[in-house]
Formats: C-alpha cells, sequence, structure tokens
C-alpha cells in the first residue's frame, strides 16, 4: 500500500484534513473524499475542463494538481460559487441564456468564466472565447455559452458602477 | 384583458423560457453517474486488447489477484451463465446479415484495439487499475484490415469463420434510374468519403450495478434505460420485472449512448456474482477506443442532370465500414439515410445500394444524425457539383428542384411520404439574411487582393420522430421494437402534475419542453408540472431517445394523456356544476361552464373531487392517464444554412467567418431550446467538415485516442450562429411539431464543404472530401495548381 499525506484544504470557505495518497488528484479528492461532485471528470489530458475549479484564485483545472500540491491552499468548486436563490451572476447568465444542455461541462465552464472574468470584467466575444479554448461541450456550440459570459460581465460591471444607496 | 388558454391558445407553448433543470446543474447539485455511491462498492477496471485482431493464446490474472483490495478477475470463462451474446436488434426480412458473436469479454479472439479481456474488481479505484496492468495476456496477433474497401475483395478477415468481411447488402430504390440517366444532359460521378468520428459526449459512459434480494439495480449512463432493461433480463436471466434501469443525469450522448453495451452487462453481472455494488466508470481513453463511433462511409455517387439543372436521376452505391462487429443497430445505419436520399429535391428515381464491411476497428452505430448527415451530404455536395458543371448558381439549381409546396403530403422516389414542407420559404428567408449580390462583389474584392472566401448552401431535409412502427418494425424495415412512445399523467390530491415519460433526456431539455406542453392541456403553470423520465421503475414502459423523437413522439404521447385528463376533468366538473360536460371549457386556470368563468374549478379542486370520490356515477375515481402513441408517419424537418469561410491559401486553414441557418421544426415548443439544438447540431458539424477524424493506422491502432489528438471544436475555432426559423407544421401529431436534435448536424457539412470550394475554385480546386483539414486543403490547392493549365503559385 501507498503511504499517506495529511493534506489541509480550505473549500469553499471550509477547512478540510484530508490522509490522501500522495497521487490522489485534486477532483478525487474533492469529489470522492469531500462528496462535492459539481466537480466532473471528462478526459484524462487535461482538454476538457470539466474539472476547472479555482485554486487560490486561479482557474486550475483540478485533473492536473494533485491533491499534496493544493496543501494550505483555498479552493472554490460550483458549490461555493453560489446556490438557488443566491446564484452567481455567472451562473444566472447561464440559466437566463441557456448556456448548457446536458449541463456536464457548466461547472468547469463557470469557473473558467469566472477565472477570466476576475481578470478581464468586460472581455469582447473574441476574449470570451480565447479564454474558453481549454474547456470543451459537445451540446451547445459555444453560442449561448459566450452570450452567458459576455452578459454576466455586463451585468457584473453594472452593479459594481451602481451607486451606493444611503437610507 | 385576459389570456386564455381554452381552445386552440397556448400559453406555454411557443415560449422561450428558461430550462426547468437548469437550477440544479449550474450549481453543481445534478446527480451524474459518477456522483452515486453505495456503500461497500466494488471498482471495475478492463483489461484491454492493444491489438488489433489476435487470438488469445493465455491470461495469466495472478499477480493482479494477490493485489492489496483486489477482490477478483474475470475473463470470459467465467462468464458461461449468460443467455446469450450482445444484442443486435435489426432483422431486415429477407436480407442476410453476418452476424458474429460478441460478448462483453472476448471469447478466445480480439478484434479490434480496446476489445476487452478481462475485469479486475477491487475497493479503490486507482487500485483496480494498476491491477488491470498486472494481468498479462498473450496474444497471437493476426493479419489486420482497416480499409473498407479492401476489405471487401478478400482476407484478411475479421471474423476467418465467415470467409467474407461483408456483412449484407441492402438497397432501396423508386423510380425508373436508367430512364433518368438517359434524360440527362450531364452525368456527376464522386467519391464522397464521410469519415469516421466520435459521439464524444463530455461524460463518458458509467455503470452502476447493484443486485440483491433477487432484483437488479443499473444505474448507466444512457439513452435508452428500457432497451437495457429488456436486455439486462434476457441476458443475465432475471425477470425483466425485478431489473430497474435508472438514466441519471446523463452527460451527453449524441447516439453513442444509444447502446446496449458489453460494459452494462458486464458490470450488473459482477454484482451478482460478487454480491456487491459494483461500478465502472470509463476514462475518455476507453471512450474514443470503445464507445460506438459514426459515419465512415465511401459512396461513390451519380447523379443526372438536364442542362436547365433539373436533376433526372441519384445512384449512390455506398460501402459502409461498421468496424468489428454489429453492435444493436449497427448494420441499419447507413439505410436511415437512403429514405431522404432524394434530399427536399423531385428526383423521379433515386437509388441507394448499400455494402457493410467489418473491420479491425471500433464498430460503428448511430451517432448523432444517424445516415442522414452522410446522405445529405452525398446529395447537398453533388448538388454543387452539378451546378459548377452546368455553370448554373448553387441557389437557382436547388429551387429549380425544390418540391413544390402543393406537392406536401409528398411521396417522393424512396417510399415515404414527406409530411409537410416549404423549401422555397426557408430559403428565402436565408437570402434576406445573406445578400448574395454583395457578397460576391466582396468575394471578387477579396480575390483581387489574394484572400479566399467562399459561400456554401445546403437546403436539406430529414427524416426523424422515430418511428411508425408499420414502417421501421419487424413487418417494416426489421427494427425489432416498436416506435411508440409512452406517457402518464398523474394529478395529485393537491392539482400538481406528475408526467411519466418514456422518452429519457440527456440534454434536450425535456423537463421544461415536456412541462410546457402538459401544461397548456391542464391549466397550471409548467412549475407544477414535473416530468420524470429515465428510469424503468417508474411509469410505463417506454421506447426512450434517439431519432429527434422525443418532442414529435414522446411530446405527442403527453399531449394525448394530458388531453385525456382534461376529458375526465371536464367530467367531473359539469357533475359538479349540474352541466353537460360538452359546455364546460378550460379557461384562465379553470374548468368552468363556456360563458361563466367565475364558477369554474382548478385542477387542484377537480383532483381533490376525483380523489374524494365526488364524481359521476360509473366513473373510476382518481385522475391519471396513460397512453401509447404510435406515430402514423415520420416527420420532415427542413431547412437552408449557409456558411461563409475565409481560406488561407498558403496554409490550407478553414476559418468558418460567418454561418446562417433557417431551420423549420413546424410548430416551436420552446424557442430557446430549438436555437439551442440547432447550434449544437451545426457545431458537430462544423466539428466533422473541419477538425475531428477518427484515425486508425494500418495496423489497426487507434491514432486518435485522447482529446489530444482528436479535435473537437472549441469556443475558439467557432463564430456565433444566425439563426432564423419558419414555421411549416406537421400534420403527423397534434403539436405540428418535427424534431430538431439532429438537423443542424444533417444540414451543416455540406454547407462548409461547399463554401471552401466555392473559396478555392479560382485555385483550380472543383472538389474536395472531408475533413477538411490545413493539410488537406493545402494539398487540394496544390494538386490543383500542377494539374491547372493556368499552372502556377496561387496568387
Amino acid at each position: 500500500m501507498s503511504s499517506t499525506c495529511s493534506v489541509s484544504l480550505n473549500v469553499n470557505g471550509v477547512e478540510h484534513h484530508l490522509e490522501v495518497e500522495p497521487r490522489l488528484l485534486l477532483v478525487h479528492a474533492l469529489r470522492d473524499g469531500l462528496g462535492l461532485t459539481g466537480t466532473h471528470v471528462g478526459c484524462d489530458t487535461s482538454n476538457c475542463g470539466a474539472c476547472t475549479v479555482h485554486l487560490d484564485g486561479r482557474a486550475v483545472k483540478s485533473c492536473t494538481v494533485l491533491a499534496v500540491q493544493a496543501d494550505g491552499g483555498s479552493v472554490t468548486t460550483i458549490e461555493g460559487m453560489g446556490s438557488e436563490g443566491d446564484l452567481h451572476p455567472l451562473q444566472q447568465a447561464f440559466w437566463d441564456d441557456h448556456g448548457l444542455q446536458c449541463g456536464y461541462c457548466t461547472p468547469g465552464m463557470i469557473m473558467a468564466a469566472a477565472g477570466l472574468l476576475a481578470e478581464n470584467p468586460s472581455p469582447s466575444e473574441a476574449e470570451v472565447r480565447h479564454a474558453l479554448e481549454g474547456n470543451l461541450c459537445r451540446c451547445t456550440g459555444y453560442h449561448n455559452i459566450v452570450k452567458a459570459v459576455m452578459s454576466a460581465g455586463r451585468a457584473t460591471q453594472a452593479a459594481a458602477e451602481r451607486p451606493e444607496v444611503t437610507a | 384583458m385576459s389570456i386564455t388558454n381554452g381552445g386552440t391558445a397556448e400559453l406555454h407553448v411557443g415560449r422561450a423560457l428558461r430550462r426547468k433543470e437548469d437550477p440544479r446543474l449550474i450549481t453543481g447539485q445534478g446527480r451524474y453517474l459518477d456522483d452515486i455511491s453505495l456503500p461497500g462498492t466494488l471498482w471495475a477496471a478492463l483489461v484491454r486488447s492493444p491489438e488489433a485482431n489476435a487470438k488469445i493464446v493465455s491470461i495469466d490474472a495472478s499477480a493482479a489477484r494477490e493485489r492489496a483490495g483486489i477482490e477478483a478477475v474475470f475473463t470470459n470463462e467465467d462468464m458461461n451463465d449468460l443467455a446469450g451474446p450482445l444484442p443486435m436488434a435489426w432483422v431486415p426480412p429477407g436480407i442476410e446479415i453476418q452476424n458474429p458473436e460478441h460478448w462483453p469479454l472476448a471469447r478466445g479472439a480480439v478484434k479490434h484495439v480496446g476489445d476487452p479481456v478481462a475485469v479486475v474488481l477491487g475497493t479503490d479505484r486507482y487500485a483496480v487499475v494498476d491491477a488491470a496492468e498486472d494481468v498479462i495476456v498473450e496474444y497471437e496477433s493476426l493479419p489486420v484490415v482497416t480499409d473498407p474497401e479492401a476489405a471487401l475483395e478478400g482476407g484478411p478477415f475479421v471474423h476467418d469463420e465467415l470467409g467474407t468481411n461483408q456483412v449484407h447488402e441492402w438497397s432501396l430504390s423508386g423510380g425508373d434510374l436508367e430512364a433518368g440517366f438517359a434524360q440527362a444532359d450531364v452525368t456527376i460521378e464522386r467519391r464522397v468519403v464521410n469519415h469516421r468520428t466520435a459521439g464524444a459526449p463530455i461524460e463518458c459512459r458509467g455503470v452502476l450495478a447493484d443486485y440483491r434480494a433477487g432484483a437488479l439495480t443499473v444505474w448507466s449512463s444512457t439513452q435508452v434505460p428500457h432497451f437495457l432493461r429488456l436486455f439486462l433480463a434476457i441476458l443475465l436471466n432475471i425477470g425483466e420485472e425485478h431489473v430497474r434501469v435508472i438514466a441519471p443525469e446523463v452527460g451527453g450522448g449524441f447516439g453513442s449512448k444509444l447502446q446496449v453495451y458489453g460494459e452494462e452487462v458486464l458490470v450488473a453481472w459482477c454484482s451478482r456474482k460478487l454480491g456487491a455494488p459494483v461500478k465502472w466508470i470509463e476514462t475518455r481513453s476507453e471512450n474514443m477506443a470503445v464507445a460506438h463511433q459514426g459515419r465512415d462511409q465511401i459512396a461513390y455517387v451519380k447523379m443526372g442532370a438536364q442542362r436547365d439543372g433539373t436533376v433526372t436521376a441519384f445512384h449512390v452505391k455506398i460501402i459502409a465500414d461498421l468496424g468489428a462487429y454489429n453492435m444493436l443497430l449497427t448494420p441499419l445505419i447507413p439505410s436511415l439515410g437512403a429514405f431522404v436520399m432524394g434530399g427536399c429535391y423531385k428526383i423521379p428515381a433515386v437509388q441507394t445500394d448499400i455494402v457493410g464491411v467489418f473491420t479491425n476497428k471500433c464498430p460503428t452505430d448511430a451517432i448523432r444524425g444517424a445516415g442522414r448527415p452522410e446522405a445529405t451530404h452525398m446529395i447537398e455536395v453533388t448538388l454543387d457539383q452539378v451546378a459548377a458543371e452546368l455553370g448554373l448558381d448553387p441557389v437557382e439549381i436547388r429551387r429549380k428542384n425544390f418540391i413544390p409546396k402543393e406537392d406536401f403530403p409528398a411521396a417522393v422516389a424512396t417510399g415515404v411520404i414527406y409530411d409537410s414542407g416549404d423549401y422555397n420559404k426557408s430559403l428565402d428567408r436565408l437570402l434576406e439574411h445573406v445578400d448574395m449580390p454583395a457578397f460576391r462583389r466582396e468575394q471578387e474584392e477579396l480575390r483581387a487582393a489574394g484572400r479566399y472566401r467562399g459561400i456554401g448552401f445546403s437546403t436539406y431535409t430529414e427524416i426523424c420522430g422515430l418511428a411508425p412502427s408499420r414502417v421501421t418494425g419487424p413487418g417494416g424495415v426489421g427494427i425489432q421494437a416498436g416506435g411508440w412512445e409512452s406517457a402518464m399523467v398523474r394529478i395529485h390530491n393537491t392539482g400538481s402534475v406528475t408526467v411519466y415519460t418514456g422518452s429519457s433526456g440527456h440534454g434536450q431539455g425535456h423537463e421544461t419542453t415536456f412541462a410546457q406542453i402538459a401544461a397548456d392541456r391542464l391549466g397550471v403553470d409548467p412549475a407544477q408540472v414535473e416530468i420524470i423520465h429515465g428510469d424503468t421503475g417508474t411509469g410505463p414502459e417506454g421506447r426512450n431517445t434517439y431519432g429527434s423523437r422525443s418532442v414529435a413522439v414522446g411530446g405527442e404521447a403527453i399531449a394525448r394523456s394530458a388531453n385525456k385528463v382534461a376529458e375526465k376533468a371536464k367530467a367531473i366538473v359539469a357533475h359538479q356544476l349540474e352541466a353537460a360536460p360538452e359546455d364546460i371549457e378550460l379557461a384562465d386556470g379553470k374548468f368552468s361552464v363556456r360563458g361563466s368563468p367565475d364558477t369554474g374549478l382548478t385542477l387542484a379542486e377537480v383532483a381533490g373531487a376525483a380523489y374524494l370520490n365526488l364524481i359521476p356515477d360509473g366513473m373510476e375515481p382518481g385522475l391519471e392517464e396513460t397512453t401509447f402513441y404510435d406515430p402514423e408517419n415520420f416527420v420532415f424537418p427542413f431547412g437552408a444554412h449557409a456558411c461563409i469561410v475565409d481560406v488561407d491559401p498558403e496554409t490550407g486553414k478553414v476559418t468558418v467567418a460567418r454561418y446562417v441557418a433557417v431551420d423549420d421544426c413546424g410548430n416551436a415548443i420552446n424557442p430557446k431550446l430549438i436555437d439551442g439544438q440547432v447550434h449544437g447540431g451545426i457545431v458537430h458539424a462544423i466539428g466533422q467538415a473541419l477538425y475531428e477524424r477518427v484515425a486508425y493506422d494500418e495496423d489497426g491502432q487507434l491514432v486518435t485516442g485522447t482529446f489530444v489528438d482528436y479535435a473537437l471544436p472549441t469556443a475558439a475555432e467557432m463564430p456565433s450562429f444566425e439563426t432564423d426559423r419558419t414555421v411549416t407544421p406537421s400534420p403527423v401529431n397534434s403539436l405540428g411539431a418535427k424534431g430538431v436534435g439532429e438537423a443542424g448536424t444533417i444540414a451543416a457539412s455540406p454547407a462548409v464543404t461547399n463554401a471552401v470550394i466555392d473559396a478555392l475554385r479560382p485555385l483550380g480546386v472543383t472538389y474536395i472530401n472531408m475533413p477538411l483539414s490545413p493539410m488537406r486543403v493545402w494539398e487540394a490547392i496544390s494538386d490543383a495548381q500542377d494539374t491547372s493549365p493556368k499552372g502556377g503559385v496561387p496568387a
């Protein structure tokens, strides 16, 4: 049997301590270890992006990160983005703009898009398309995904520019 | 003013509602196969053949069995209690089909790379993969055949015992072909290659089986839970009533999950054998090697036409590479295209001759469009070749040959009856979006500057809404399944609604579309309508999802069940209000006496009466109805697509600059979802046209085994799409609706191909086969320059 290592992860704001095999992928630590099954696996080669999460604020493919590499890190998964009734602007936009069909790539798409919007709050269509080229979708033809990301960008900008309402 | 949904008015059908299924999917709350766990589950990993054709000399699993956490290793020898080999469900009358046995684990020989040889079971998902590496299989390599045309010439044979690689021959013809060609002024012949592609849903396959206390429950990422239950019951000798198959959230299918796979049978068998739940999650590398693939047809096409462009005859000879085995519908797939081989044109004589061939490759079967994208490509590309030969405009040759709208319902040469169509209307609409004179001017200007832009058209029709059993069933084409669909509409005590459908969605939006259909007929909001699908343990027998059938067949079944419920509701309300049932109407969400809406009962009140037995004498209590709907005919969506491409003559790279699609799928249930289906369908076909290709080398080794090598389109390569619709209702069902799940895929590849040819015509390129990769396009340009009388390097 392989030896195990201790790993501390802050996931969606909650501290977790896991004993893992050194080779355990972060995606499996999240899914099988912590039961956060919103992050998906779609390939063996880091091409599809279904497993995209944020590690210390940056979008990463969690099938390409070992759990031990994330030790001490802060992870955000789709479950940490928003929930029904309190949706993240990207989740809202994917819903409004029909940016998903089977939904399997969607969590990764949203996390990758969130990574883009964090760096570039009002991307052009070309910038959105370029930023999402590491995330594959077979259902939507990307049209409505791109539309959703752009409208989420606009919504976030508009919210940021709205003056504070004081009583 | 109030809106009424009495009579034929629709409140919810036709609205671009957001999807009911999305809140769980955008928050990570969906339950896909690998998200389901049962206590004590064993993991399965497959040992697969690295050889394309070989005898299995020995299998030594001793080292694997000794590894920690490994519970068992099984091979075919352990599975001699299976009732039979894997199914092939096509038995065409009068046709002989070679159908060699195909087992969940190879029996003595492997026939393609990835063929499963053994299964390893253990307590840890990583450990079983390690152990599978320790299973030593000795093979005796045999000669390999991968080229279907060479395979038809003689040995080596994929299945030696057959003494041939030919699987079957099948033809469909109508009209006098000889007379048609005799009337032609020109005859165009081409070899049209429609290469092999992968379904490539982003969720790979997966199975979780739990056999306990004499009953089997199987969760599978499948499009066809009911078919799977039937064959699990047969092959494992378990009463069908004791087998439950659940398709949980399914991460795409595209036909590749329309199958009864060996792994599904194997995992269920292992669960029974070991008395524990067993889970298998396919890797992408496995999916690329063993999930059934699509297309792979070489067609020799011949089209005859008169000088004015009138097409007089179309003859197609297809060599279909079926891979190493027949799976559920493998040899049938090319035949599906034959029924629409005349496209949307009035061609007096059309003939399709199909030869199926075994090769040492993964089997082919239904992939999005299944035979119809291939047929459309043959027609639409060949028609452009005829137009070029005759110096005619590609738009005008299409108009010249369209079946006129007055002819509908239109009996065509292939023997089917197109339900409805108005092909000029969709083409006219397309040309409102695409200004052709302006495009041609721009094209000329760009050419003068050494830039090559082209436009390609595809005016298509297809056959879907599978299927009228009298045509496709045992008495017709020979599929051993009915083409009907079921729906049970249940009104609960409180007036909320559950609809059980036999259609099994996997991304199409069944829960939204079907709720819209039911809601209008029951006077409730779609939010009150829950759609249950993909579970054989609930609701009536079903026939699942494929062939763009969900709305046209499954949706119609729901409409009929809901109508039956509404009729019963009216009788109950009439009894309560002491009125005649025929005087009761559904308006403003109430069943009321016509003209007196204030006195009416809501569905909740009606349900209360139905369950409290406050109903007419002799009426059964309760409020639920079931329908099995078998359509009278197929439905035939159609449309007009235009693709504009830029081709770099230096590199051969093709860029889609603009894509405009006008589709007609009859009455729209949810326009937002229709657009989504069209977008995805188009990209599936652009992927084939430009990037995707399953490639094997001459030794039968799979060259495109991962997403590194198999190039799915990404957001970066794709344009945004311009979509529009015309509406020509179908007379086949009461919804007036046709399918739309495959239309984009059926339409788009010839539009792209014709556009590339149009772009390159000044360089002497007159024809090119997909995939239009930079290398192939560059070579076509290069070859044309070498042979062109003008010669020289592109300007």
